[in-house]
């Protein structure tokens, strides 16, 4: 186990590093930061001061040098819009966008597994028909514009729930979370529910699939013939063999949603890291567009690793061979 | 036959799958009954309606399938006018299965106590405690060594001998008095297959249990079985008692089944076999289901044969059975 662990954070390093430097050098081409940084008007000597101060004058394998060692110190740059560590400005956003996601993923088990057991159990009623064509609209459906429907519905026209913002936050281990107080949770339930209706979809394809596939599995039919009940049966038989691609899927997904969340928190004028990311790019606010990929291939990685024990939790043949090795 | 009332008697029995391609008849007026303690050897190839016999018996036919007709008595109680519920408290508490694959049958994300003790409780209101103790027992009477620890572990921890023991031991927890068997020694070693069959000789003899024993390997029903039925395309072709039957069969197909038994050949000489495939359940053509492969086939096997008494205990559906003395072996 401890072997496993450490090579799989020797790869993660790995990772890391390749991914600084594509990230480093894709930045480098979009273009010249000081076109957007100083004013038109200003002269030439101001332009090569503002230059050399954000140290924009080196060759570029230079400019990696100075990053990756700073990096290696925790530093990764200070933005050049906010003059500000872009690491600290990313993780003040940071707890935005994790409740978002999170949010989106319970929406997504909690809405997804139900109505896919239901279409797996019966797969010729008429419900089942309906969910799995709703689900085909989850999939393809663009997100920008349900998250704008959802506003008209609930805060235009009905007006039960905000449609901006994260509203009052509650502070827990010295971050603002939205989810602490009921005015937060109000603002979160739209934008939350948006992005995971494509987490619904999936969810309740995976699962349908799983349950359809485990039921004419022998041991299903063998766990009949012991006569358990039906409810034994799906729930404990069926539901544990299904939670495992489930989770493998769940999981990874967790890590796209927040990494590409930048759609629903622009509709919902969620002040996430997806806006921060979307607002920098706009100015070319390299650090911060290279600290905020860093973070994200950095989450990716302890993501994948906690799926990947988490399966072995749930799936015994796994938990031996790693123990093996 | 007995003198008590058999175990189970099953009469006219009619297994049909409405599919969309028609009306599959994969059991089509099967009659035969189990005596108590006796081992019923049900043979036939692959589609000949032998395990969907034993579904039906268990009451586990999947949609599409039904029984259409016919009578299951089970001790005096008709099994096929049962309702699910009622159905349910007689699985695995008097009448048990056992399934073909040991590999596939226990489900791989359990350990084998929660199957164990899931199955005990599914019947019987005992602690958990109890449940345990009695599965504990059950393993070390099928043959499973140190059972403590063995409950513990995984599936996928044992061998595939071991696990068939695991599932016969949960067949065995309620001392059912009829256990359906299909074909529960197939997927294992022969040196494994020979212990299982003793094993499970021996609990039948002890313990009273009637069993229906599912297979198409003649030589394990020749050692295990007291009667034979054998099935072809959803029918009984002959049944009798089973030393009799092995030794003159009077239905062809029987006859062929023996003869493709390899150790029976001669060394040297060509294996023999019967010649084409099972028909198609879908649209069997009226007459005898086996005329097509038949040696003996004629102008008179257009008309289906009625299952008749054709020597003083032995039933075969043939005009044209093997009446003269058996060839020598």
């Amino acid at each position: 186990m401890t072997v496993y662990l450490v090579r799989r954070l020797l790869q993660a390093l790995l990772v890391v590093l390749a991914m600084s430097l594509i990230v480093f050098i894709g930045v480098y081409a979009i273009g010249d930061p000081v076109e957007i940084l100083i004013s038109p008007d200003a002269d030439q000597i101001e332009r090569e001061r503002a230059v050399q101060a954000l140290g924009l004058d080196l060759p570029l394998w230079q400019q990696y040098a100075v990053f990756l060692t700073k990096a290696l110190q925790g530093d990764l740059g200070r933005s050049f819009v906010y003059n500000e560590p872009a690491l600290k400005l990313i993780l003040q956003r940071m707890p935005a966008t994790m409740e978002l996601a999170f949010g989106a993923t319970i929406f997504a088990l909690i809405i997804g597994l139900p109505l896919g057991l239901y279409a797996g159990l019966r797969p010729n009623s008429r419900f089942s028909r309906v969910i799995m064509a709703s689900s085909i609209l989850g999939f393809s459906l663009p997100t920008f514009w349900v998250g704008l429907m959802l506003i008209m519905v609930f805060a235009v026209y009905l007006g039960w729930l905000p449609s901006t913002g994260r509203g009052d936050t509650g502070t827990l281990l010295g971050m603002q979370w939205s989810f602490l107080t009921w005015d937060g949770l109000r603002h979160m339930a739209m934008p939350a529910l948006n992005l995971s209706l494509f987490k619904i979809s999936l969810v309740i394809r995976l699962t349908r699939a799983g349950v359809r596939e485990t039921m004419l599995m022998d041991y299903v039919k063998f766990a009949r013939a012991k006569g358990l009940s039906p409810a034994r049966v799906t729930f404990v038989h069926v539901f544990k063999n299904i939670l495992i691609p489930v989770v493998t899927v769940v999981g990874l997904e967790l890590g796209s949603t927040i990494a590409f969340s930048v759609v629903t928190e622009s509709v919902f004028a969620w002040p996430g890291m997806g806006k921060l990311i979307i607002d920098s790019i706009n100015v070319l606010d390299r650090p911060v567009i290279v600290a905020y990929l860093m973070l994200i291939v950095l989450m990716f990685i302890a993501i994948n690793l906690i799926v990947d024990l988490t399966y072995s939790m749930l799936d015994p043949r796994v938990r031996l061979e790693s123990k093996g090795t | 036959m007995n003198m008590t009332a058999p175990t189970l008697e099953v009469r006219d029995l009619k297994t049909h799958f409405f599919t969309r391609a028609g009306v599959v008849k994969a059991v089509d007026g099967v009659s035969f009954s189990v005596g108590r303690g006796k081992v019923m050897g049900l043979v036939g190839e692959s589609g000949s309606g032998k395990s969907v016999t034993g579904f039906s018996i268990i009451g586990l036919v999947d949609p599409p399938g039904r029984i259409a007709g016919g009578s299951i008595l089970f001790q005096g109680r008709d099994l096929a006018k049962l309702s699910e519920e009622e159905m349910r408290d007689l699985r695995g508490n008097r009448i048990a299965m056992i399934f073909q694959d040991p590999m596939m049958t226990l489900n791989p994300v359990l350990r084998i106590d929660t199957q164990m003790i899931e199955t005990v409780l599914a019947h019987k209101k005992v602690s958990k405690e109890e449940a345990r103790q009695r599965a504990r027992d059950t393993l070390g009477m099928v043959g499973i060594p140190s059972p403590d620890e063995r409950l513990k572990a995984y599936p996928h921890q044992f061998s595939g001998g071991m696990r068939q023991r695991v599932a016969i031991a949960i067949a065995l927890l309620h001392e059912p008095q009829l256990i359906i068997a299909d074909e529960p020694t197939t997927a294992l070693d022969v040196t494994i297959q020979g212990q299982i069959l003793a094993e499970v000789q021996k609990l039948c003899a002890t313990t009273g249990t009637s069993m229906i024993w599912i297979t198409h390997d003649l030589s394990v029903v020749a050692g295990l079985a007291d009667d034979i039925a054998v099935m072809y395309a959803g029918r009984i072709v002959e049944k009798g008692v089973v030393g009799e039957v092995l030794d003159r069969p009077l239905h062809p197909y029987t006859h062929g089944l023996i003869g493709s038994v390899p150790s029976r050949n001669k060394r040297g000489e060509a294996l023999r076999q019967i010649p084409g495939m099972t028909p198609s359940l879908l649209n069997l053509p009226p007459g005898c289901a086996f005329r097509s492969r038949c040696p003996r086939a004629s102008e008179a096997c257009l008309t289906e044969p009625l299952l008749a008494e054709i020597l003083p205990g032995r039933e075969a559906r043939c005009v044209h059975p093997h009446l003269e003395a058996p060839e020598a072996a």
